[in-house]
């Protein structure tokens, strides 16, 4: 006779054994009351089902996940998911609906990171289909319907994430019907391969605060509405210029540049990179860059870039202060980092990820250009990096002062030589 | 997979259990020699981790033999010059050697959990154990005081010696005089224990026989108890408090209730288990409760009612160089529901808290483990602190249990002088302490009020 304790111990084995992509993927959680059936598949064949909560579309995209507790109006907004699957880890998602549309002082959406949902689709566990918050005034479900992207919930998202980490970031089809699509009639397109900063990014320049003393210009491969109010909190005037922007032919017009965040791979970014490689050699006051920004910085000095397996997306990633040894709590969100085993002639490290060992962020040993890859503007994310807009903003005020100060020494120094040549 | 990393593990583990008996188990008695085995077996078990290559796994022993525990003060030490961060053995190697204290201590006193009963802490025995666990693994000689003997760190393979005496001053000064120990920690033993140490430095024990108080300093536990003290403290630092007033006589209470304003809650200042606090409606319900928490307590607090707000708590983690990190809970008192994480917060109410919780830890000089609780408006981003612990509470338990996080483990290091990027995250085991747990669970806590053992009790709840 066998004993349960045995019978159990079989049970496990066999369930440990078999590989996550042969076992049935149903939907293990109730899915909401009357809804359509959708799918999950993925490029490698793994299907969940569940039921769909937003709109009832099709979409393709890189199905990538976050483990982020809180933020998900900031994050689908965030346009560095451009093109992307989004998957929380967190179970309940839609517990607090989503925020009015206010706007605050500088005209930018107050609570959310861009004017519309960014990412393709989500994926949740366990849709909240009752929601409590004073400020909310739609369902995460009505939102997600009226912006046209589908939403999916009663996923095992565990097992996705197990996924996930083992294969890497894989391509994912998001589709409502009873049957799934076959996956061979599945139009695969890896939205890594466009140019998505393009797709984020403004075409014309766009100033707010325009009463601020210092001038910025901010280059948006996609940038989140909290780097626009950071700046402007500090007292700056900042113009938002597109990605492709001819910063050289108007360099001497900004205080100091910002590289925002952004969708996709940098690799695309060619034009950026050759006018931040130009402002290396030429410009002398501080340059700052976020995430992409850290990115097309690292390769205009000549470091290269790799895609990581499954990125780092969530609100907890230790990040330390190679200056100081200190440890910060960063909220992140990228695919792609820059290769630090070899830093070129002049440039240093300035953060590394005490997790997985990662580049946080590099600096310029002499000239005042740093970047970090985390998000010091939150939204969503703890706000303990906030410092680095006040730092670069101080940074910049002091480098006009100093700036204004040396043209006068300049122009002092080149009246003698007027004089001389006037007496001659 | 899971079978063939735990033999990794045990081949670790007896190798270095080997070593390092033939290296420091002289002739003694054979009873003796065999305790140390099964010391160093556990301390074994908690540095065996399943690492990326077979390389760190042959070097547990060497590093050990090589580095005393006691003076790997510099070998612990991470310098973040890159190549260790990246992965390398040579990161493994300082891991593993990053046990020892890095404050001057040899004997350490900590203070139990005492009994099950309102007023003392028997529920505070998981972080007592957790503490003595991190102060073996340092190999600091343990002196712990605890009345319950059924309580899991009065068991004999955890402390190295156990008075089974009352947590009061005057039990502990004797032991102290007797043992004398160089440091002590306090924030194990709930209310009581932190009671004690500040009455202990009141009386000069701690100044007389030289026993440093290790993690959160006295003055900051003198400063997060006595609420008036603690409103100061945060006005300090522009984060809000509940409305409150310190009385001492129920006439005083009466005259502030009429400028706060009905409905009141009454606290008593160092309150153990929420003993002698209480809602008042109005003059008359006022005046019976400020009565019997008077009674208990020689200090009250009358404050705005906040009843309907969601009562969100942190645990924050810092370390003496400033570190700090949490864990998110929900809602929360002795016999509340608690939700982990929390649910219904926005990520700007959720970070506006957080922010504030760092500040307020930052602020007071909090070394170790802390729990902040705070009122939010459901209806308005308006939100209040009610209260701060300086020591593992009632929530840590829940939290440490609820994320996997080993907070009062952790709070001991730090104790030791560890900063939090040093130690390593037991989730895991593989990263650094300094991190927040981000669950893709949820965790609810539902009491259970067992009212048939109370005979004529109304069952009526709220």
């Amino acid at each position: 006779m066998v004993s349960p304790m045995a019978l159990l111990a079989r049970t496990l084995a066999s369930a440990a054994d078999t590989p996550l992509s042969a076992r049935p993927l149903h939907a293990h959680y109730p899915v909401v009351p009357g809804s359509l059936t959708a799918h999950l598949q993925l490029r490698t064949g793994e299907v969940f089902t569940g039921g769909s909560f937003g709109a009832s579309t099709a979409t393709i995209g890189e199905t990538v996940f976050t483990t982020s507790l809180v933020g998900y109006p900031e994050s689908m907004t965030d346009p560095s998911y451009r093109g992307q699957l989004l998957v929380f880890t967190q179970p309940l998602i839609g517990n607090h609906g989503v925020p009015r549309r206010t706007r605050d002082q500088y005209g930018i959406l107050k609570h959310f990171e861009s004017e519309k949902i960014q990412c393709s689709g989500i994926v949740v566990g366990d849709y909240a289909t009752k929601y409590s918050h004073w400020n909310a005034v739609e369902s995460l479900s009505e939102w997600c319907e009226r912006e046209g992207i589908p939403a999916i919930t009663g996923v095992d998202t565990r097992a996705l994430v197990h996924i996930l980490r083992g294969q890497g970031s894989t391509l994912g089809s998001l589709s409502v019907g009873a049957q799934p699509i076959d996956s061979a009639k599945i139009a695969w397109s890896d939205p890594n391969v466009e140019n998505l900063v393009a797709q984020a990014s403004t075409t014309e320049v766009r100033v707010f605060n325009p009463d601020g003393d210092v001038h910025i210009a901010l280059v948006d491969c996609g940038a989140k509405n909290n780097i626009v109010r950071s700046l402007c909190d500090q007292g700056a005037r900042v113009s938002l210029v597109p990605w492709n922007y001819n910063l050289s032919a108007s360099l001497d017009s900004f205080d100091g540049i910002f590289i925002s965040n952004g969708p996709g791979s940098p690799s695309h970014c060619t034009e950026a990179i050759a006018q931040l490689r130009h402002a290396f050699e030429v410009y002398q006051r501080p340059i700052f860059g976020i995430c992409m920004g850290n990115q097309l910085m690292g390769l205009a000095a000549g470091i290269d870039v790799y895609k990581l397996r499954f990125g780092n997306r969530g609100h907890n990633q230790p990040a330390i202060d190679l200056t100081t040894g200190r440890c910060v709590i960063t909220s992140q969100n990228h695919g792609y980092a820059l290769d630090d085993s070899k830093m070129p002639a002049g440039w240093d490290r300035l953060y590394v990820n005490a997790n997985d060992g990662s580049n946080e962020g590099i600096r310029h040993i002499e000239k005042p250009f740093r970047s970090v890859q985390f998000h010091p503007e939150a939204r969503g994310g703890p706000l303990d990096t906030a410092f680095v807009f006040a730092d670069f903003v101080n940074d910049v005020r002091a480098a006009k002062l100093a700036g204004v100060a040396a043209t006068a020494h300049a122009e002092l120094a080149a009246e003698p030589a007027q004089a001389a040549a006037a007496a001659a | 997979m899971l079978s063939a990393r735990s033999a990794l593990a045990r081949s670790a583990v007896s190798a270095a259990g080997r070593i390092h008996g033939a290296r420091v188990v002289p002739a003694t008695s054979f009873l003796q020699q065999r305790k140390q085995a099964q010391q160093q077996q556990q301390r074994g078990l908690h540095l065996a981790r399943p690492a990326g290559s077979g390389i760190a796994h042959a070097m547990l022993p060497k590093v050990r033999g090589i580095a005393p525990a006691v003076s790997a003060r510099g070998v612990g030490r991470r310098n973040f010059s890159g190549a260790q961060v990246h992965g390398s053995t040579g990161a493994e190697a300082t891991r593993l050697a990053r046990t020892g204290p890095k404050v001057d201590v040899k004997k350490v006193l900590v203070v139990g959990s005492g009994g099950l009963s309102i007023g003392q802490a028997g529920e505070f025995d998981y972080s007592g154990s957790q503490a003595i666990k991190a102060l073996k693994e340092s190999q600091i000689e343990t002196v712990l005081v605890n009345p319950n003997i059924a309580t899991v760190q009065t068991s004999h393979e955890l402390a190295d010696h156990v008075y089974f005496a009352p947590v009061t001053p005057q039990y502990l000064a004797q032991i102290i005089e007797k043992e004398r120990p160089d440091g002590i920690m306090l924030a194990f033993g709930g209310q009581t224990a932190l009671n004690c140490g500040v009455q202990l430095n009141k009386m000069g024990v701690l100044d007389k026989f030289n026993v440093r108080v290790l993690g959160t300093p006295v003055r900051t536990l003198e400063l997060s108890e006595d609420r008036d003290l603690f409103a100061c403290a945060l006005k300090d630092i522009n984060i809000p408090v509940a409305h409150s007033t310190a009385v001492n006589s129920v006439a005083d209470a009466l005259k502030a209730a009429a400028e706060i304003k009905y409905p009141v809650i009454v606290r008593s200042a160092y309150a153990l288990g929420g003993l002698g606090s209480g809602f008042a409606a109005n003059e008359a319900e006022l005046q019976v409760l400020a009565s019997q928490s008077l009674s208990l307590c020689s200090q009250i607090l009358v404050e705005r009612s906040m009843r309907g707000w969601k009562e969100v708590e942190y645990e924050v983690v810092r370390d003496a160089h400033d570190n700090c990190n949490f864990d998110p809970l929900g809602i929360h008192t002795g016999d509340s529901i608690v939700i982990a994480p929390s649910q219904t917060l926005t990520d700007e109410e959720y970070h506006m808290l957080r922010t504030a919780a760092i500040k307020i830890v930052r602020h007071m000089g909090v070394v170790g483990e802390c729990n902040v609780q705070y009122a939010l408006n459901p209806d308005s981003p308006e939100y209040c602190v009610i209260e701060m612990n300086a020591r593992l509470s009632r929530s840590s338990a829940l939290a440490s249990k609820a994320t996997g996080y080993p907070l009062a483990f952790v709070a001991a290091k730090i104790g030791l002088g560890w900063t939090l990027p040093e130690l390593q995250n037991a989730v895991t085991t593989t990263t650094t302490a300094c991190f927040e747990p981000s669950l893709d669970y949820d965790v609810t806590k539902i009491p259970r009020w067992d009212l048939s053992k109370f005979n004529h009790v109304s069952r009526v709840i709220g």
